[in-house]
């Protein structure tokens, strides 16, 4: 069945469907990961943005249910080159495309993925519609452009978890083989309680918080501090998640009255943004924000570099931190924040991901530091 | 951590003539490598015995030897230089050899050498297997169990671990003699029991089998400060127990889920740390088990590698060059990414399409081979083709092979049969089929796609090859569409259909194959519809950034980023994958063509094919376009770049026949050509039309004719006498050469050729029996100026492919009459055909005449080693030439002499096919070549023979045997030899014969008359040199025991009088100068003849 992806720049292109049939609308963005599409597809950062992988054979090992960073695809649609017809992997569960029209995804195949993402790099990020069957492009675009922008979006709402619940252990080991497949370099000595404030947060985040030792509990994105506080958990963990920062206003209060307590407290990504949000920084949407796995981040005190997973549109303007925080790792491609730590409190954050996942491994030292931070209290 | 200030001056170690598994990879992983010592303001002194490189041009390092690579020579080098680090990790295996060599002989040590790159022990825990599995548990990575037993109850308790099939390898057997896999116990038993006895230390090595299993490599980085990156990941479509050099390999890796990818590159990172690699690049292959995704490591190779130039070339990551830079202490975020230079070095590549590399073999050259594809590497050269998809690289790639009929992946499905007894035929057919999928061959992707075409399923054929399901189906699904293209037609085919056809990747050539229609026919039609290639960048990012880079591949793509510019400009089409007789010699010419128009003020374009070399390094030409050399491809490119300037012109001299193949229907399409004419390539190549030249010019050559019928071809060899060499008409290397002496071969011949036909028929010339035989390659310019570049001796005489033949410059035993005659034959033949750029021709001398045997315009495969004895780059002149320029502008009025003596000599590769017989003929079998220079013959024969690996004895025992026609001539250098003091030993006929003529010659029996025989002898190293000449025509192969025993020992076997004689010189040479190094700028120095 044909499928057509439409812009709000009134481009529009002719591909095949790949997935549910339907329309879909979003923020076009792409990813540059060579590998991971299903931890992509299931990413709750995603909502609300239809995904390019510039990868262009896409599906070839199908999907497993290890694979998921939640229940289902969180994308709102799903562009690719090459769509695989068939799966094959010793843990492929089904076809790529059975998983996608089983969880109504639409999604375009056939489609010159590069001459898009040369467009979203040079003109931004955009709104787009991709339906499928015969349909009138130019009504499309008119569409595209209808969709609401990104700034000043609460997405998170959308995503996360309606009560707080526990990650138990049985529900780690049910998920260790989907883990690193490696030890954390070090396990707290005794289980560490991590209250998480779940704002569309990855499972792998999770499972690197189980493994290095941790009880989890997880919160919804609104949960006051003051509950999470009465708790009494050794630290505080912001998840990643999509949207704008700035408009999740009641994460930010909650947030700088955490930082006050001193409890140690770890965030990334959109937890890293409204971390900076509450010492009283400024966030900017990116161009084409940052999408893959590849973006070398050097941290400024070792020098080391690391090779990071990405997922962000907004980043964090060094310009705006108060005195309290400092930067701790750039972004060598932009020059831009990747991580940052309050001069005092034990309360740090990264922009990028280091539970991979899709993506490599080089930062999982952070979770290690984040057991540090909470024991040596 | 900035750059080592303590480094100023840097050795390079080259890896020496193109051999299989070791080929010109490493002039590119070199040459980057040089350009990038330089640019940071070393001094760099290169010692390479190849001198078909361009890494050994005098302009690259600052002091450049062209050596034998062994340890004395480069000790010589060493205590001349004075350098105060040494980079091992650039040339190869041998480099690495050298520099632990080096190491253990105190060299290092005594001159103060630092080495840089990698450390010995990481050089020995990669290279030591036990050494390796003890590091690799250490660090908890998987290996294939194994272990080592001494008796076949230590074998039954070790492979109740292992489990089957098991491998069993013999310690210390030659070439794995005695070993095997096996499926059960009794196998096991019985391969076990053999390999104890057959290994001298009654030793055998069982390890678990992990063939099947799919094959990974990933090709990594590591700096000084331990920041490490994956440039590219690998994935092989032939499963483990295929070679990697052999395995159709694909990048990026496409059937890892990013959970297995991260697990292998966590892994990647613990080995190079624990094997130290402290900076550089490295290539680690994986295993993983498809059942369960078990991961094992395979072995690891600390330097950069044949896959790291892939690597390089399919991600546009320059691995050699940040691997130099690293050495000399810089981070990989100190270096800035060339194509998008606002980032750094240290990330990690990601790609927006498909590379496919396609090895290419060279069987037909030896036909007793066994085709067979094991964990020995067969193959001569490879292909890369990137496509936005695998299926449209894949096709691309087998395009790019250039093997005509034989290449085409499609047949037509046979008629159904309903003959009585077809079953049983189709029976039959299915088995060899069967066959031919279970056991790897060099035509295994031929036979699957026979399979696929037969209905077979994806399912079956798995189980067959265990090719990943994943490849097969796609390979399926490019069956199916040529199922539905031959079902349509070319008359009624949509354009929805041929879009789909084309982005798959199918060639013109291959649709007109299958539609049964004329490829131009299929051209006017997809060009009607509007279906033409776009043109995508090669950016290491993905689009993620924008790149500087015109680093191109083309694919049925909507939108086009070439970007051609107003400038005019120049096409160099490339010579496409290596294979005997178009090798390295032929890359560096295209790059010299490129540097040449360059200075002209020309924008170089490069279009070629193959990965390894130079000329598709992205900064040798202003573009470069990574495309099948195809007319289909390059009149694509051609068409795209008369949009920016209609000044295109295409240069189709330098790259052996690949090119030459494409100049008439390029020229017959509209392009221009420069140099000489397509028509005078034609005339020299047409043999009537030659002849008729010749004859005209009244210059002597053999009498000759041509045939297309047996008929013919006997009424010609009547005519001509016998003997005479017969060959078909445009082939390179002496392809199906052959020198027949009688009715009955000459009928054998005509019935088995290959490709005859009224256009192109075979070719019979007369064959001069011991005549000498004489190359001569020389420039000339539009003007009618010639100038003569070189004229090289061979040191074999006619017969013997020239490619194959040792030969000297300047010639030392021509008299001086002679040589006025060959100038002034060249000139003339020259002007004749109106060269302008290069020409090569071959000359035999006879009964004091001279003959013209062939002629060549264009650049040969003597050009570069020319150049580096003459300190002349002739090829660039050539295209300077070509681009409008005279030779006296370009100071060239002079015919070039060399200030030293300069022999070239050819390696083969026979060591890597067991059964086939080492003796030379008229079909070319070597791979590569190196140049021995000095003041005298005799020493730069000796330093020839060293490059190639030949010790010439300085004492010890001489066998000599020869058949009756030699015996006579045999005689001075058995004299001369006993003089040395040599033991003379001889085969009963010839010691008799030297007996009676006062030789004290000692008896050894012939390999058929009883034991120990002589072969025994070589082996058991009584005998230090042979010199066995063929028994004359019915004989051929009587010695070839003899021949194989010596090459296998490494024993110096000469299998003609002049060699012979040669080797005596050398000897003489050897133990009175000595061995002397010197480099070629001090050579070039002498040399007047201004170039600038």
């Amino acid at each position: 069945m044909i499928a057509v992806l439409a812009l709000e720049d009134g481009t529009w292109y002719r591909g095949m469907s790949a997935g549910a049939p339907g329309e879909t609308s979003g923020e076009v963005v792409f990813n540059t990961s060579m590998t991971g599409y299903q931890e992509v597809l299931t990413d709750p950062s995603y909502a609300g943005q239809i995904v390019t992988m510039t990868a262009p054979q896409i599906g070839n090992y199908g999907v497993a249910g290890a694979d998921q960073e939640s229940g289902a695809p969180k994308v709102a649609g799903f562009v690719m080159r090459d769509p695989s017809p068939i799966s094959s992997n010793w843990r492929a569960q089904g076809t790529l495309r059975d998983y996608l029209v089983h969880h109504g995804i639409v999604a375009i195949g056939d489609i010159d993925t590069r001459v898009l993402t040369r467009k979203l790099r040079s003109g931004g990020v955009m709104r787009g519609v991709i339906a499928t069957g015969s349909v009138d492009p130019e009504a499309l675009v008119e569409r595209a452009r209808a969709i609401p922008h990104m700034e000043g979006s609460d997405l998170v709402k959308a995503v996360t978890c309606a009560e707080p619940y526990d990650f138990t252990t049985t529900l780690a080991d049910a998920v260790t083989e989907a883990s690193f497949g490696v030890p954390p370099i070090k396990r707290a000595s005794k289980p560490l309680k991590v209250a998480a404030y779940d704002y569309g947060m990855k499972l792998n985040i999770l499972r690197r918080l189980v493994a290095h030792g941790c009880e989890v509990r997880v919160f919804p994105a609104t949960t006051p501090a003051s509950e999470v506080l009465a708790w009494q958990p050794d630290g505080v963990f912001l998840s990643n998640g999509p949207g704008d920062p700035a408009a999740v206003t009641y994460a930010v209060d909650n947030i700088r009255t955490l930082v006050d307590t001193g409890v140690p407290m770890f965030g990334i990504c959109l937890g890293h943004q409204l971390l900076a949000l509450a010492l009283g920084a400024k966030t900017y949407k990116l161009k084409f924000g940052h999408r893959g796995a590849n973006h070398p981040v050097k941290q400024l005190d070792s020098g080391a570099i690391e090779i990071t997973s990405q997922n962000h549109g907004f980043a964090v303007d060094p310009e705006s931190l108060p005195e309290t925080a400092r930067v701790t790792h750039l972004n060598l491609y932009d020059g831009t924040v990747e991580g940052l730590r309050h001069v005092v409190k034990p309360v740090y954050s990264v922009q990028y991901h280091p539970e991979a996942s899709p993506g490599p491994h080089d930062a999982d030292y952070l979770f290690t530091q984040f057991i540090e931070e909470m024991e040596r209290r | 951590m900035p750059k080592r200030t303590d480094i100023h001056r840097v050795l390079v170690i080259g890896s020496g003539p193109i051999v299989i598994g070791q080929a010109c990879e490493f002039d590119y992983s070199g040459t980057q490598a040089l350009k990038a010592l330089k640019s940071e303001g070393l001094e760099v002194v290169l010692v390479n015995s190849n001198p078909a490189t361009i890494m050994t041009d005098p302009e690259l390092a600052d002091r450049t030897y062209v050596e034998p690579l062994t340890a004395d020579a480069l000790e010589k080098v060493i205590e001349k230089e004075r350098p105060d680090a040494l980079l091992p990790t650039v040339g190869g295996q041998t480099a690495l050899n050298l520099a632990v060599q080096l190491d253990e002989l105190g060299v290092l040590k005594k001159y103060d050498v630092a080495l840089i790159g990698a450390q010995i022990p990481a050089i020995k825990v990669a290279e030591d297997r036990l050494l390796f599995k003890n590091a690799m548990k250490e660090i908890g990575v998987d290996m294939p169990k194994s272990g080592v037993v001494k008796s076949l109850d230590e074998a039954l308790a070790l492979v109740e671990d292992t489990g089957f099939p098991a491998i069993i390898r013999p310690s210390f057997t030659m070439g794995g003699v005695g070993g095997g896999i096996a499926y059960n116990l009794e196998e096991f038993k019985e391969i076990c029991s053999r390999g104890l006895s057959l290994s001298p230390v009654h030793e055998v090595l069982v390890e678990e089998s992990v063939i099947g299993w799919k094959e990974f490599e990933l090709e990594v980085m590591r700096d000084g400060a331990d920041n490490f990156v994956v440039i590219c990941s690998i994935e092989n479509v032939d499963p483990m127990g295929v070679h990697t050099g052999d395995s159709i390999t694909v990048a990026p890796a496409l059937t890892l889920t990013d959970k297995e990818y991260q697990r292998m590159r966590d892994a990647a990172r613990r080995i190079i740390r624990r094997v130290g690699v402290e900076t550089g690049g490295s290539n680690i292959q994986f295993a993983v088990n498809p059942a369960d995704g078990r991961m094992t490591v395979i072995e690891m190779n600390p330097r950069v590698s044949r896959s790291s130039a892939l690597a390089s070339k399919a991600t546009g990551f320059p691995i050699a060059k940040i691997a130099a830079k690293l050495a000399l202490g810089y981070r990989l975020d100190e270096i800035p990414n060339d194509i998008t230079r606002l980032t750094p070095a240290s990330f990690e590549p990601t790609i927006d399409y498909v590379v496919v590399k396609i090895p290419r073999w060279n069987f037909e050259k030896f036909p007793q081979a066994d085709r067979t594809l094991t964990t020995q590497m067969k193959s001569v050269g490879e292909v890369m083709a990137i496509g936005r998809t695998f299926k449209e690289a894949f096709l691309k790639g087998v395009r790019s092979l250039e093997m005509g009929k034989e290449g085409l992946l499609f047949r037509r499905p046979d008629p159904p049969d309903d003959r009585a007894g077809a079953e049983d035929e189709q029976e039959e057919e299915d088995a060899l089929l069967r066959r031919r999928l279970v056991v790897p061959t060099d035509r295994r992707m031929w036979a699957l796609f026979r399979a696929l075409d037969k209905g077979w399923s994806v399912e079956r054929i798995h189980e067959l090859t265990r090719i990943d399901p994943w490849f097969l189906d796609q390979f399926a699904s490019l069956v199916e569409l040529r199922r539905t293209a031959e079902m349509i037609g070319l008359r009624d085919m949509s354009h929805d259909l041929m879009r789909t056809l084309k982005r798959a990747g199918f060639g013109d050539q291959e649709l007109a194959h299958i539609l049964g229609a004329d490829a131009s026919a299929i051209r006017e039609r997809r060009i009607e519809m509007g279906l033409v290639p776009a043109f995508k960048r090669i950016d290491t990012c993905a689009a993620e950034f924008e790149s500087f880079t015109p680093y191109m591949y083309s694919s049925f793509e909507e939108s086009c980023e070439a970007d051609p510019t107003g400038t005019p400009k120049v096409i160099i089409l490339g010579s496409g994958p290596n294979r005997i007789g178009q090798g390295i010699e032929f890359d560096y010419c295209c790059c010299h063509a490129v540097f040449g128009f360059h200075k002209e003020s020309f924008e170089t374009i490069m279009v070629n094919c193959n990965p390894e070399t130079v000329s598709t390094d992205y900064d040798t030409a202003d573009r470069l376009y990574f495309e099948p050399l195809t007319f289909e491809d390059v009149m694509a490119i051609i068409e795209r770049e008369r949009q920016g300037n209609p000044d295109v012109s295409c240069v189709v001299q330098f790259g052996g026949q690949t090119p030459l193949k494409l100049a008439l229907g390029l020229q017959d399409a509209g392009v221009k050509i420069l140099g000489t004419s397509p028509d005078s390539i034609d005339l020299a190549e047409d043999r009537q039309r030659f002849a008729q030249l010749l004859w005209d010019l009244g210059i002597p050559q053999p009498a000759s004719g041509t045939a297309t019928s047996k008929a013919e071809a006997r009424e010609v060899a009547s005519r001509v006498g016998f003997p005479v060499v017969v060959r078909p008409s445009y082939v390179l290397g002496g392809r199906n050469m052959a020198i027949v002496y009688d009715v009955a071969t000459l009928d054998r011949y005509m019935a088995t050729a290959v490709d005859v036909s009224h256009d192109r028929p075979i070719l019979i010339d007369r064959f001069l029996e011991h005549a000498k035989e004489i190359d001569v390659d020389c420039v000339a310019d539009a003007t009618g100026a010639v100038i003569v570049g070189g004229i090289m001796e061979h040191i074999e005489e006619a017969g013997i492919h020239s490619g194959d033949s040792s030969c000297v410059v300047p010639p030392p035993y021509v008299p001086e009459k002679h040589l006025a005659t060959i100038r002034d034959y060249s000139r003339r033949i020259a002007r004749a055909l109106k060269v302008v750029g290069l020409m090569n021709t071959q000359y035999a001398i006879k009964d004091d005449t001279v003959y013209v045997l062939e002629v060549n315009p264009r650049a040969s495969r003597t050009v570069p080693y020319l150049a580096k004895a003459m300190g002349v780059p002739l090829a660039q002149i050539a295209a300077r030439v070509m681009a409008g320029r005279t030779l006296e502008s370009l100071g060239l009025v002079e015919d070039l002499t060399p200030t030293g003596v300069f022999v070239k000599s050819p390696v083969f590769p026979f060591v890597r096919f067991p059964g086939v017989d080492t003796i030379l003929g008229p079909e070319m079998k070597s791979t590569g070549e190196v140049m021995g220079g000095a003041g005298s013959f005799g020493m730069a024969f000796a330093k020839a023979m060293l490059g190639v690996g030949q010790r010439l004895p300085e004492s010890g025992a001489v066998c000599v045997s020869v058949n009756n026609d030699d015996k006579a001539e045999v005689l001075p250098i058995a004299r001369e030899l006993a003089a040395l003091g040599f033991n003379i030993v001889g085969t009963r006929g010839t010691a008799a014969y030297l007996r009676t003529h006062g030789i004290d010659a000692s008896v050894v029996y012939k390999v058929n008359e009883g034991r120990p025989s002589l072969a025994d002898e070589i082996v058991n190293r009584k005998i230090d040199m042979v010199i066995n000449t063929p028994l004359g025509r019915e004989s051929f192969f009587d010695d070839k025991a003899v021949r194989r025993a010596a090459m296998m020992t490494g024993v110096p076997c000469i299998t003609t009088i002049t060699g012979a004689a040669a080797a005596v010189q050398a000897i003489r040479a050897l133990r009175s100068e000595g061995l002397d190094v010197r480099a070629l700028q001090d050579y070039h120095s002498e040399v007047k003849a201004e170039t600038a």
